[in-house]
């Protein structure tokens, strides 16, 4: 039961995503085409006319990883949040888990097991789309997923102890919008972060999606980035001190 | 005929810690305090195997805190607990991977089906899904939602959910069920089918452990009670002997017009009963002989405008040891 707790609580989530799919395959297949194809081809024409110096590529190669290590951070943030609530306070289904064997770490971990799958599929259709637009070979669009996912995952784990904080859902609204929002568009997901001034580039370099853009995009591009080691170990200290830090805030709304 | 738990299952893999002679809870002062604040204060207790046990009382008597502590979910804050002869706070997964649970408000998932919620309880207990769908047919049979079994949650009755939420406690098929307000809020009709559904785990072998503010649910279903109020036990016995203890035999209850209404010390009222309690819609007679009580009053010229001689309850105990009523 000791490892065997995340995994029924990733069963779990797998058989309620059986029955929801449809609800997100709309927006998992269609916006990366819309985004990659009216921004990305429509708006880069634009760009690569103006003779701009995007790391020596054209916009649609610059702008596909960063949206799609941007996009991952949404998808990420909605399953961490009233998924969450909904689990404490709506439905109480984690009160249901933990009369059980399960532990409130192995919801924690469990949902952060779920979230990985929900990117995978995504990051996955994404990357695809962006390959067969020309954005990237297949071989560095199938490398970007992991990047991707890891991307999330640093977003979900501590939106996830955020969410165990709440006692209602407008907490949510305004982490989407004074958050989520802004780092989407700030964080180099459609123009370096380079052109900003130098406090908000010093912000973006603080929160996880801006390592995430340019590790993905890194391996998008097949730039060496001498900051990979960095962007990685940024991404990861958010999944695991978030992680640690849902698992004791669950622990704290559940056992008590 | 199923058999849903209790007794020897050859091949289940369940070995209980504990010989038939030892109760399967037991507390000593156990506490509960959030902050300063007491909600269970210094209370004593067992349940033996095979017994229905309940605690009584009105909201807030610290019901639920006790039942989240026997359910190890919540850590005693003072005093002795032993779940199945094992301690909560070493062993808690191991007690609750024996125990089912009914908590107060239902904790489905409402995006599944009636049965997916079942077979995934199961699975919570590490159940193969081979073993979880037969348990949950055969538990959907048990509570009779097999008719339900692929609709939404969503949906169903108070009542349904009730049961459903039983039969998910079920899936492990534990020894001790622990309820706690099984049929709060249902109509007379669900509440007697639920009950009926009681029994028969209890016939069954099944302990049971629940919490109720509802006299008649006590007497229906307890072998023995507790009865709580503001954190502590203020008796406990048979339904039977606390009624015997604590009231009598007939109870006269009269109603008066709001301007002729007697006080307590009215001198037409003295020695018409064994005790006397004004309400602020009704005043009981506690008495051997209702009939005659009410006989008495007339001679003494009260003209009640409606009578009612009843047999003492629960709720007369309640008001007894504490001045107040269950259910306000
Ligand atoms: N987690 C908690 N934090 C603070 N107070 C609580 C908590 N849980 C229960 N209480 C308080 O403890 C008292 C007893 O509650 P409870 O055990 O739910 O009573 P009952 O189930 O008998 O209605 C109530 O006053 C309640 O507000
Ligand atoms: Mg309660």
């Amino acid at each position: 039961m000791r490892t065997g707790g995340s995994i029924r609580i990733l069963e779990h989530h797998l058989l309620r995503y059986r029955r929801t799919w449809r609800g997100s395959a709309i927006t998992t297949f269609v916006s990366p085409l819309f985004f990659l194809g009216s921004i990305g081809i429509g708006l880069g024409s634009f760009v690569d006319a103006g003779g701009s110096a995007l790391a020596g590529v054209g916009y649609l190669a610059f702008l596909a990883p960063g949206l799609l290590a941007s996009s991952a951070m949404q998808t990420a943030a909605f399953e961490s949040t009233y998924p969450v609530m909904g689990g404490l306070r709506w439905d109480r289904t984690y009160q249901a888990a933990v009369a059980t064997p399960l532990l409130p770490r192995h919801i924690a971990i469990g949902n952060l097991a779920f979230v990985a799958v929900r990117l995978v599929i995504a990051a996955s259709v994404f990357s695809a789309i962006a390959v067969a637009l020309g954005a990237t070979d297949p071989l560095r669009g199938a490398l970007m997923v992991p990047a991707a996912v890891l991307t999330g995952l640093a977003f979900a784990a501590p939106i996830q102890a955020f969410s165990a904080t709440q006692r209602g859902d407008a907490g949510f609204t305004i982490l989407f919008r004074f958050v989520i929002t802004p780092l989407a568009l700030f964080s180099g997901t459609f123009f370096p972060i380079a052109e900003l001034p130098a406090i908000l580039q010093l912000v973006a370099w603080l929160t996880p999606l801006a390592h995430g853009v340019a590790l993905t995009r890194a391996i998008a591009l097949g730039t060496p980035d001498p900051a990979m080691a960095l962007h990685l170990a940024v991404l990861l200290a958010y999944l695991v001190v978030g992680a640690v830090a849902a698992a004791a805030l669950f622990r704290r709304r559940l056992i008590a | 005929m199923i058999s849903l738990a209790g007794g020897s299952r050859p091949g289940d893999g369940y070995h209980p810690q504990v010989t038939t002679a030892d109760p399967l809870v037991l507390a000593r002062d156990l506490s509960k305090r959030f902050g300063s604040f007491t909600a269970v204060d210094g209370i004593s207790f067992s349940v033996a195997p095979g017994e229905a046990f309940g605690f009584l009382g009105p909201n807030g008597a610290g019901k639920s805190s006790t039942m989240r502590m026997i359910g190890c979910v919540s850590p005693p804050t003072g005093g002795e607990l032993r779940v199945l002869g094992m301690d909560p706070a070493r062993d808690g997964a191991r007690i609750r991977a024996l125990l089912g649970v009914v908590p107060q408000q239902d904790s489905l998932d409402m995006e599944l089906t009636v049965r997916e919620n079942l077979i995934l309880y199961g699975r919570y207990f590490d159940l193969s899904y081979r073993e979880s769908r037969a348990r949950a047919d055969e538990l959907l049979d048990f509570v009779q939602l097999a008719d339900r079994a692929g609709d939404e949650v969503e949906p169903l009755s108070g009542g349904m959910k009730r049961r459903l939420t039983i039969a998910r406690g079920l899936v492990n098929r534990p020894r001790l069920l622990l309820l706690d307000e099984p049929t709060t809020g249902l109509d007379p009709q669900a509440r007697h089918l639920l009950w009926d559904r009681l029994y028969r785990l209890k016939q069954d072998g099944v302990s049971l452990v629940l919490t109720t503010h509802y006299m008649d649910e006590a007497e229906q279903l307890c072998d023995r009670l507790v009865v709580m109020d503001k954190a502590r036990i203020v008796a406990e016995g048979s339904p039977r002997a606390l009624i015997a203890e604590h009231a009598t035999r007939e109870v006269l209850e009269v109603r008066f017009a709001p301007d002729a209404r007697p006080a307590e010390d009215d001198p037409r009222l003295a020695g018409v009963a064994e005790r006397i309690e004004v309400l602020p819609d009704r005043t009981l007679l506690y008495t051997q002989d209702g009939e005659a009580a009410a006989v008495t009053l007339h001679d003494r010229g009260l003209r009640p405008v409606a009578t009612l001689v009843r047999r003492s309850s629960l709720e007369d105990v309640f008001l007894r040891l504490t001045g107040r009523t269950l259910v306000d």
